[in-house]
């Protein structure tokens, strides 16, 4: 479960890191190459999130509705799933079954919160799926879960909306683009591995899209929202690329 | 596109002319040149980014000094990350000019004649002796005509180029280009392609770099357009000097 490159934050990397840092020199490339200062690098920073932008619009094209994740035998599972935060796992949002409520916003006609039990009623799929995170590596998981598309329609949300947004019970928040809310394989996972998803892979759900990458699956959902205006995310507002599809 | 890169202004046999000239066409200089920028800028972010999660198991990691990304600690005290997404940021900016200009650069290389002048046709013999010779120091080097060596070698750094924009998108949508990727054996074969195709241009980098320094009138060439000398007054070596 990938917040990116959260898990250098962690202080299990934190000693690998500091290793890291002190053989070498952190010296920007950019402005050994140009000779800029902080104000010069502001103005490329706007070129580079202009074409990040752009790139958004690219793999919206690339992105097929109909196109599903590859999927991998039982055998390819990954046992020991790595845990990924910018906390310790101890620290992981600890939410209690029957205190939980799904909360909506937006553009959605049926607000009204759901239960956990309500929400196990769902019909749900499994996949095996490869998670890809943005730093390179990758891992084979099993979620089992409701369609986040037919869920959608059932609340009664504008399918004609450009966003979906989440809000997350650590202080995540991401959104994702309407074509991927509606694929076949995104999924409000409760399970992971055949059981009920734990505390640290995101109870009692995380939203499984195997055609994003793992930053975009945020976990410890509490609140869905539908919305034309975009609403960014955690990570994306600290420049990486938003639609970070696969 | 017209202009002839090699131009032998007197006599058919190698050695009896006065001398040798070198041609670049402005619209050559100007893709050799974006390439080179683009090329800068894929390796050096795409080192940061091999550095936040190495395909495999090596202790080796790039100096970030040599890394395109921003300065890491201000990039961890503005945004809490290492410069990650400032590397990919570069990265899916820098892959727009590469793969344009390198795609043009093809086209006119094969619609001009340049490459099947230049570079074509390298026979088996000659590249066997000149490959001796170059082990030995004493290959000729003639101003605007490539050995057999050197078409190879351009040969290569192209092909590498080529794997290298593939695995590259196979790497970057597994999903939606999910054939490029089983064509790569997957997606982590494919990362390990990528980083040996980015090893093998810079590879080339090191030799077509240090062959310059040697002949700089051949960055005369792809500076101004055109440079001349007289016949084997720039060998690279001088052990090549003859009695």
């Amino acid at each position: 479960m990938t917040r990116a490159t959260l898990e250098r934050k962690g202080p299990v990397t934190a000693i690998e890191r500091r290793l890291f840092l002190r053989q070498t020199l952190s010296l920007g490339a950019l402005a050994m190459l140009t000779g800029c200062d902080i104000s010069d690098q502001d103005v490329v920073q706007s070129v580079l999130s202009a074409i990040s932008r752009w790139n958004d619009q690219a793999q919206a094209v690339i992105f097929s509705q109909h196109r599903l994740a590859p999927t991998y035998p039982e055998s390819a599972v990954v046992r020991d799933f790595r845990y990924n935060a910018y906390f310790p796992a101890d620290q992981a949002p600890k939410l209690v079954a029957s205190d939980y409520r799904l909360q909506f916003s937006g553009l959605i006609e049926d607000k009204r919160p759901w239960t956990l039990d309500q929400l196990y009623t769902l019909p749900q799929e499994s996949q095996i799926t490869r998670h890809i995170c943005v730093e390179g590596w990758s891992m084979i998981g099993k979620w089992s879960g409701a369609p986040l598309g037919a869920f959608l329609q059932r609340i009664g949300a504008d399918l004609t909306a450009k966003y979906v947004g989440f809000e997350c019970a650590d202080g995540y928040y991401g959104s994702i683009d309407m074509p991927t809310a509606l694929h076949p394989q995104t999924i409000m996972a409760f399970k992971f591995a055949d059981e009920i998803i734990p505390a640290k892979y995101g109870f009692p759900f995380k939203v499984r899209i195997p055609t994003k990458l793992g930053f975009k699956n945020p976990k410890w959902v509490t609140t869905m929202y539908v919305t034309n205006r975009m609403p960014g995310g955690f990570w994306e507002d600290r420049g990486y690329n938003w639609f970070s599809g696969s | 596109m017209m202009a002839r890169s090699t131009v032998r202004i007197d006599g058919e046999e190698p050695g009896s002319s006065d001398r040798d000239v070198q041609l670049h066409p402005l619209s050559r200089r100007i893709m050799h040149w974006l390439n080179a920028l683009a090329i800068v800028v894929m390796i050096g972010s795409g080192w940061r980014i091999y550095d936040s999660s190495p395909p495999f198991s090596l202790d080796f990691g790039f100096p970030w000094m040599f890394t395109l990304g921003g300065d890491a600690s201000l990039s961890e005290a503005l945004h809490n990350e290492d410069g990650l997404a400032n590397a990919l940021l570069w990265h899916f900016a820098g892959i727009w000019l590469l793969v344009i200009n390198f795609v043009a650069y093809l086209i006119v290389g094969f619609v001009s004649g340049h490459f099947l002048r230049d570079f074509l046709p390298i026979r088996l013999g000659t590249l066997i002796h000149d490959f001796l010779a170059a082990l030995r120091g004493r290959l000729d080097h003639r101003l605007g005509q490539y050995n057999a060596v050197q078409k190879v070698f351009y040969w290569g750094v192209l092909g590498a180029i080529l794997v290298t924009i593939l695995s590259g998108l196979s790497i970057w949508k597994p999903v939606q280009l999910q054939a490029l990727t089983w064509l790569f054996g997957g997606y982590d074969n494919a990362r390990i392609v990528h980083f040996l195709g980015m090893t093998a241009i810079v590879g080339f980098l090191v030799v077509h770099i240090a062959l310059t320094i040697l002949v700089p009138k051949t960055l005369v060439a792809m500076v101004f357009g055109r440079a001349t000398s007289k016949p084997h007054s720039s060998k690279t070596l001088p052990k090549e000097e003859q009695p």
